[in-house]
């Protein structure tokens, strides 16, 4: 491939990251999978310690954060931030040297939970030996983004730059908070507020401002025409800094944290909605005239169902974090088909469509139509399926666990046709996923030049 | 100064924010909570129960060789790495550890949870928990006897029909019996909601 030494954007660097952060997807998706089956009352593998079912949970999840979303956005950053700042990225061998660590990191990760050395703490059940790993990672991850973004010098930076300057910093800071003070000096509910603040910061200062940063680029990049306001940008920026990080109380209501606390976090909660509505305003308003573009754009498709999908879960969470709603969706599966319109239906689809739009580009031929549409196709309706089924079944659960006259079992009972569906829907995004990956091969190998397809990706430099 | 600086940026949004957040509403509790001491794992070791005693006589080899005998030490030795096993089996990610003020909680579970029941070392990471699959553990202890909870980690269906909890069977060696690791999650499981009571935090219950 093009791949001069000297040039701006080492672009095998970028591939490898996102072939790393599919391998990764597939698996923890193969995880989330199987998981689902021990709900339905037929593991796959009973007994087995290596594969026990709640190992494969944080299996699924971890490798979700650290292995596919983080893999992913390094490789996202390595594109766009030498395009945005004009230079390269600090150093080649820095790069690199950030690819094969992070690799080693994800295997020790996944191949730790599996062996029974996980952490207790939700979202870094990644065993103790691997966080200072993971710091350095983050450290030099940092390093070689502001070196070009401090040589450039510029008096005014575009938003995606300040996202990706304050994701780094809060997830160094959340990072180190969320993994040692719980873990060994602020025990119980103390150290529980610490933990409800990782996990929340962790989506919401490291996924949600790189995934934003991105989309700020590739947006106009694929649209081929600025960001609609750049005021409007700055209030979705600074009210996602100054209202997520007091958000995070919320995932432990009406838990023994001082009530104070508790209603503090519900009304910055509610503040997100400044956030949503702004920046889902500026790209709406960024995509007016060009709207037919999402007839033949597989990218700009993922993107904005990924808005909406933004637009919904912000909406959602604005509504459960009430004490009322709390009483009965807390604990039940709500808030795992929340988790999934999040993590898959947001920054999953975004990331996807990063992949859709550079992928094409970099090997200069098209996706092949046919199979990426519907692989988009069969991630949006298994997720949305997934979202809507799980959300029913949390109300169900919720409202039964209310009365103290049905036994526990009952609830069970009540859910098992609903984690059927949830199977289901799960086996669709995963086999949206092969279909995705087959279509970047075809491309990757020439084999893509399908008759009748319509010319809607970019190829162009 | 403009706000798209990378400096202004950096401070104020990176570090600002999130300090100001995290001396707010973070750490807040933790030091509200400052003058209640953390139990460490002598005191939270120093009556152990009759479960514990009851697994003693009933498999003396591996007790023994595990725990040693069934005094402060080895009591501790068993909670410690019963804790260890509940975190790396995940199930505080299918049982809670806390009984929240909601109908239906306190009829099931016991008396709402208080900060103050949470401040001992075992509780180091806390082990509240997100998600309800099964029935919260805050207050299981001496709810079941051994053998229930032994017979129920080698198959749970057989105890409770339709249960869809794992089997877990590397708990337990070729004739059936508790190893070990066996003997120390039900060690744990049994203390749940125990030390409380014990320490007169919990009078009501």
């Amino acid at each position: 491939m093009q791949n001069a030494e000297n040039s701006l954007v080492d672009e095998k660097l970028v591939r490898w990251h996102f072939v790393a952060g599919l391998v990764c997807l597939l698996l923890s998706m193969l995880g989330g999978l199987t998981y689902s089956f021990q709900f339905l009352g037929r593991y796959p593998f009973p007994g087995l310690e290596l594969l026990s079912p709640g190992r494969i949970r944080m299996f699924h999840t971890n490798m979700i954060a650290y292995g596919w979303i983080v893999n992913a956005f390094i490789g996202g950053l390595a594109y766009v931030v030498p395009k945005l700042t004009d230079r390269p990225l600090a150093s080649r061998k820095l790069s690199w040297t950030i690819f094969f660590a992070w690799q080693l990191i994800v295997v020790l990760m996944g191949g730790g939970i599996l062996a029974g050395h996980a952490q207790g703490i939700e979202w870094t059940e990644t065993p103790l030996f691997v966080d200072p790993l993971i710091v350095l990672g983050v450290v030099l991850v940092t390093i070689n983004i502001f070196v070009p973004i401090l040589k450039a010098r510029h008096e005014a930076y575009y938003v995606s730059v300040w996202y990706f300057v304050a994701a780094m910093i809060w997830t160094a800071l959340n990072y180190l908070m969320g993994n040692y003070l719980p873990q060994y000096i602020v025990p119980g509910t103390g150290g529980a507020a610490i933990t409800s603040a990782f996990i929340h910061n962790l989506v919401g200062l490291l996924v949600t401002p790189l995934g934003w940063g991105l989309l700020y680029y590739f947006v106009p990049a694929v649209l081929k025409k600025p960001i609609y306001s750049h005021a409007l940008s700055l209030i979705g920026f600074w009210s996602l800094a100054f209202f997520y990080p007091l958000n995070s109380v919320h995932h432990y209501l009406y838990s023994p944290i001082p009530m104070f606390i508790q209603y503090a976090s519900v009304v910055a909660s509610v503040g997100i909605h400044v956030v949503v509505y702004t920046v889902a305003y500026n790209f709406f308003a960024t995509l007016r005239g060009n709207g037919t573009a999402l007839m033949s754009n597989i990218p700009l498709r993922f993107f904005y169902l990924g808005i909406i999908n933004y637009i919904l879960t912000c909406f959602q969470c604005a509504v459960q974090v009430t004490l009322s709603a709390q009483q009965i969706i807390h604990f039940s599966d709500w808030v795992v088909g929340h988790a999934h319109l999040v993590m898959f239906g947001v920054f999953g689809f975004w990331i996807l469509g990063m992949m859709a739009y550079l992928w094409p580009k970099m090997y200069k031929r098209p996706l092949p139509w046919g199979i990426a549409s519907a692989a988009f196709w069969l991630c949006a309706a298994g997720n949305f399926i997934l979202w809507a089924d799980l959300g029913v079944a949390g109300l169900i659960q919720g409202f039964l666990w209310r009365h103290a006259s049905v036994p526990w079992i009952e609830t069970i009972r009540a859910s098992q046709p609903f984690w059927l569906i949830r199977t289901f829907a799960g086996t669709g995004m995963l086999a949206g996923i092969v279909l995705l990956v087959v279509a970047l091969l075809k491309t990757a190998r020439g084999t893509s030049a399908e008759a009748g397809a319509p010319a809607g990706l970019p190829v162009e430099g | 100064m403009r706000p798209e600086k990378f400096s202004f940026v950096f401070l104020v949004g990176g570090v600002l924010m999130f300090f100001f957040a995290f001396v707010t509403l973070v750490a807040s509790p933790w030091w509200m909570l400052k003058k209640v001491p953390v139990a460490q794992m002598e005191e939270l070791a120093l009556h152990p129960d009759e479960y514990f005693t009851q697994m003693k006589a009933k498999y003396p080899d591996t007790f023994a060789a595990a725990f040693g005998a069934d005094d402060s030490a080895g009591y501790a030795k068993a909670l410690k790495m019963g804790r260890d096993i509940y975190i790396a089996e995940a199930c505080w990610h299918c049982h809670s550890q806390y009984v929240r003020p909601v109908p239906g909680e306190t009829e099931r579970f016991g008396k709402v949870s208080t900060a103050t029941e949470y401040q001992n070392v075992l509780q180091l990471p806390q082990l509240f928990g997100t998600r309800r699959v099964g029935p919260d553990l805050t207050r299981v202890g001496g709810k079941y006897d051994n053998t229930w909870h032994f017979n129920h980690f080698k198959n749970p269906p057989a105890l409770v029909e339709g249960s869809i909890m794992p089997s877990y069977a590397w708990f337990f060696d070729k004739e059936g019996n508790p190893n070990a690791k066996g003997l120390a999650i039900v060690t744990y499981v049994q203390w749940l909601g125990t030390w409380p009571r014990v320490k007169g935090l919990d009078e009501e219950w």
